[in-house]
């Protein structure tokens, strides 16, 4: 199959100088306002969060992100949030706020975090609506502001419509999964992995006959704690996709209860827990309970 | 990249004219295809008007091949197969093409060969490709025919889809409408075109929730629509699972020949265990990666890539593909 960046490149390289003075310069402009689309937005939502002060985007030894930068489903994007900090109490990641510009809702989400997280780390899955920039902006226990952005390509990933799985996803609203992706040693930051089935409706699609929306019903705060101590809280919206999917850190010191508890944007809560015990120099994950 | 590598020489300069008119347009395709006829470089490489041009594949059935390509504003969404089966009482049309103006060329392709009038437009299913030329056919007033769920699924992504349409295509396509079925189709349907029963059949969840197959039992011919693609990479919008067991449904049937929604091949039963097999790789390898608690990130960038090769358009729809596996697929257990 004939391959265009190759022949992007070639173009390039055999030169054919008219051609490209005349046009290049124009691609290349749509392609840098592209990538700056809808700065204003981003001035408004900074404005509103953190007033005036510094956001540093030297942010690379205490947070990084990653998306791809062309979201083939836009209703089910991957994002990984990477933080560089031990979680220690006096210097530590306690907010990040995922910003995604040009969706209906920019402030898709805050996370909270605690010494006891271990480790500020957090993979999900969003909706972007048009191309856009995400953002995430990491609040130190200090109250310094970090900041890690990528640019995504996509569209109507929050009023494209859920389709099939929306209904199976209604049919057992509310179903959790909790659990652990490795076995744990003690003092380790682990990762756990939460999945909601909910439809999360973002009251955005129209059904183009009866010109109705279906309403919004989505899961808007998640709060996840061990042996009692909370170790992740979200508040978020119908930015994150439908069967809200999120894994994150721990820090087990000792025996206890994963315990999460989510409510959704009608009061509709549901919890799932793990308990772990230990055995000998690792704790071991037994059953679910729900 | 090789500087040395010339093998793109070997098309001969004519060739060249024409990707170089094709990456321009592409390159430019935001600010319309104006700059590319000032820069003095359209090539008739695909024709913008007059006929469709199409292929007898049986007597009274005639198809289209679209281009193996993404809808863009040089080939104006004709990207798929699309084509008619003429009765001796009237015509059927079988999907419209990606735009408005595909569709009135496939309409001025049915002119050119009867006088007879155009009484059904049929859609095989949702995508864009298969119904922006729909409008077309207004003026004959047809009797529009789907699957019982596609007004639904158009109601929801028609506005969405048409978004995109002029984006991708642009204004010229403008008069591209969404057209809902007056027909919908809830299992078996039968139409009487004159001497020829075509045979309609509603398929469960499979490419999307809205797949129809129609049979025409005079020449044995099954248009399978995006059941079957060929070449182009297959596109999971509906069920994986839902889909191979209706690949399995399919198999039993004993056509003379089929129509596939994209491409064309000698042998559909290997084509149709090719589609198979790629799609098997998908459900096996991303079933895989939940067991092996692998985030969809990870086995978005590790299921299947073995196939690349052997498929058109891979980096375009494969990522997607294991995205909707990988959602279908992580709450099994």
């Amino acid at each position: 199959m004939f391959d265009r960046r190759r022949f992007i490149s070639l173009l390039a390289l055999v030169s054919l100088p008219a051609l490209l003075a005349a046009l290049l310069p124009t691609a290349m402009a749509v392609t840098a306002e592209d990538a700056e689309a809808n700065v204003e937005m981003w001035n408004k939502v900074r404005a509103s969060m953190f007033a005036n002060r510094q956001i540093s985007e030297q942010a690379e030894n205490v947070i990084t992100l990653e998306a791809p930068p062309r979201a083939e489903d836009a209703s089910t994007v991957p994002i990984s949030i990477h933080t560089k900090l031990a979680q220690t109490a006096d210097r530590y990641v306690q907010k990040i706020y995922l910003v995604i510009d040009n969706n209906p809702s920019p402030l898709g989400a805050v996370f909270t975090f605690t010494p006891d997280s271990g480790r500020a780390d957090l993979e999900t899955r969003v909706r972007i609506e048009e191309y856009t920039h995400i953002r995430a902006i990491a609040e130190l226990s200090d109250g310094s502001l970090y900041m890690a952005k990528r640019f995504v390509r996509g569209s109507y990933g929050c009023s494209a419509p859920g389709g099939k799985e929306s209904i199976e996803a209604q049919a057992r609203l509310g179903k959790m999964k909790l659990r652990i992706t490795d076995p744990i040693t003690l003092d380790q930051p682990v990762q756990a992995q939460l999945m909601i089935s909910h439809p999360n409706n973002s009251g955005l699609v129209m059904d183009q006959m009866s010109r109705l929306y279906e309403p919004s019903n989505f899961v808007r705060k998640i709060e996840v704690t061990y042996a009692g101590k909370p170790v992740m809280t979200a508040e978020v919206d119908f930015t994150i996709s439908q069967n809200p999917n999120f894994r994150f850190y721990f820090l087990p010191r000792g025996e206890g209860e994963l315990k999460a508890e989510v409510v959704d944007s009608r009061e509709l809560k549901f919890e799932s827990s793990l308990a772990i015990r230990a055995t000998a120099a690792t704790l071991q994950p037994p059953h679910q309970h729900q | 990249m090789a500087v040395t590598d010339i093998s793109w020489l070997r098309c001969g300069i004519g060739t060249l004219c024409r990707r170089i008119c094709r990456i321009v347009c592409h390159l430019v395709c935001h600010i319309g295809a104006t700059l590319c006829f000032a820069a003095g470089l359209v090539h008739a490489d695909v024709e913008h008007e007059g006929a469709l041009p199409v292929a007898e594949v049986a007597p009274g059935i005639f198809v289209h091949s679209g281009h193996q390509e993404v809808s863009t504003a040089h080939n104006h969404g004709d990207i798929c197969n699309v084509g008619f089966v003429v009765g001796s009482r009237c015509v059927a049309v079988v999907d419209t093409g990606g735009s408005i103006v595909i569709g009135r060329r496939l309409r001025a392709a049915v002119k050119a060969t009867t006088a007879l009038p155009i009484c059904y437009v049929i859609n095989t299913h949702i995508h864009p490709d298969h119904i922006f030329g729909n409008a077309a056919f207004k003026e004959d007033k047809p009797t529009f025919v789907g699957h019982v769920n596609l007004a639904a699924a158009m109601a929801a992504r028609g506005r969405n889809y048409r978004n995109a349409l002029i984006r991708d295509v642009g204004a010229d396509v403008a008069e591209s409408e969404i057209i809902p079925p007056t027909q919908p189709v809830a299992d078996l349907y039968d139409i009487d075109l004159g001497d020829r029963i075509l045979k309609l059949r509603a398929w469960p969840t499979a490419h999307t929730n809205n797949d129809l197959t129609i049979y025409d039992e005079k020449t044995g011919t099954l248009w399978l629509s995006d059941l079957l693609m060929i070449g182009h990479t297959p596109v999971v919008d509906g069920s994986l699972t839902g889909w191979l067991k209706v690949i399995g449904d399919v198999a039993q049937e004993q056509p003379e020949r089929v129509v596939p929604g994209h491409g064309s091949a000698a042998n559909w039963r290997q084509a149709l265990a090719a589609e198979e097999s790629y799609l098997r790789v998908l459900l096996n390898e991303t079933r895989a990666a939940i067991k092996a608690k692998k985030t969809m990130q990870q086995a978005i960038d590790s299921v299947g890539w073995q196939e690349k090769d052997k498929w058109l358009l891979f980096e375009e729809f494969h990522r997607r593909n294991v995205t909707a596996s990988y959602a279908e697929l992580e709450w099994e257990d």
